[in-house]
């Protein structure tokens, strides 16, 4: 047998996290709200974090459904492309050193979404994960869940259909 | 008796995350309002095209249905979205502000039913629509 050695922890670690942070960074507007990635493997969870900009109601208060929204729109599109470029970051298709906006496939277009308000979303940090349900060559379905302080109790969640970018740029 | 256009501007307006997106109430009928947001920069989810975030046409028209829930003549004081959910049809033209149009077409003791348009300055075409269900809230 002559199996190929893994390579260096290192060097996978920096070939992901490089891919995730070029990802993430190429959405203004992920910025803007105070979007943040983290992974464990291939699993992704996102923090929106908690700014006063956020809140939709000052009497209670409670973040926006808007904001909420947009934090699992973000989320469900990031995932959905990650899950996509997934096999080319591991096998070197894809150049995580030269990988900036101009050079980042393009993201999937979301066609419609639906949010599910369960609770009132506190003014503090929100968290997210996302499923892809099915991806095709064009079409994907996506379901996405966001917790604050406990895991089992979701404060929103949301499916939505998303068109995939054409493979050949 | 309250000021109804002055309520549901307070309502829209007084919002934190609204005014950090630029939202403004045009104008107030029965259940029915006309909200506008400007192109903003900050705002963009597609650098290479300039087109903005379909989030902030989702809070857009969330901001919107609520207001519209407001103004409805059943006097609610207060509401919560429930669901809504968003079909976007085309992207905003880079530049442009966007409209919205968020019309609540029935409602009972306890929910309100709701249907919104985005449009930016090409009218005919709407950007996105939106359906959606709202919690209402009665002066005890």
């Amino acid at each position: 047998m002559n199996r190929k050695k893994p390579e260096p922890m290192q060097v996978v670690k920096q070939r992901r996290d490089g891919a995730l942070t070029a990802l993430a960074a190429s959405i203004p507007y992920a910025q803007f709200l105070g979007i943040e990635f983290e992974r464990r493997g291939d699993e992704l969870t996102s923090t929106l974090k908690y700014d006063d900009k956020l809140i939709g109601n000052p009497m209670l208060p409670a973040l926006h459904g808007g904001a909420t929204a947009a934090f699992l729109e973000v989320t469900a599109v990031i995932e959905l492309s990650w899950a996509s470029l997934w096999t080319d970051i591991e096998n070197g298709t894809i150049d995580v050193d030269t990988l900036g906006p101009d050079t980042l496939p393009r993201l999937p277009k979301t066609i419609d979404f639906t949010v599910d308000y369960l609770r009132s979303g506190l003014p503090r940090d929100a968290y997210a994960r996302a499923r892809v349900n099915r991806s095709g060559r064009r079409y994907a379905s996506v379901h996405v869940e966001a917790w604050q302080d406990n895991r089992s109790k979701l404060f929103a969640q949301a499916t939505g259909h998303f068109l995939m970018p054409s493979r050949d740029g | 008796m309250i000021d109804k256009p002055e309520f549901a501007k307070v309502f829209m307006e007084a919002v934190p995350h609204n005014n950090a997106l630029g939202m403004k109430l045009i104008s107030v009928g029965d259940g029915v309002v006309e909200t506008e947001m400007p192109y903003d920069e900050r705002f963009i989810g597609d650098p290479k095209t300039g087109v903005i975030h379909g989030g902030v046409v989702y809070a857009l028209m969330d901001a919107s249905s609520g207001t519209a829930v407001i103004a409805h003549k059943s006097n609610p004081v207060s509401t919560a979205t429930i669901d809504l959910r968003i079909d976007y049809m085309r992207s905003a033209t880079p530049g442009q502000t966007i409209r919205a149009r968020a019309e609540c077409y029935h409602v009972t003791r306890t929910v309100a039913f709701i249907r919104a348009t985005a449009t930016d300055d090409d009218r005919d075409n709407p950007v996105a629509t939106a359906t959606g269900t709202f919690t209402v809230e009665h002066a005890e």
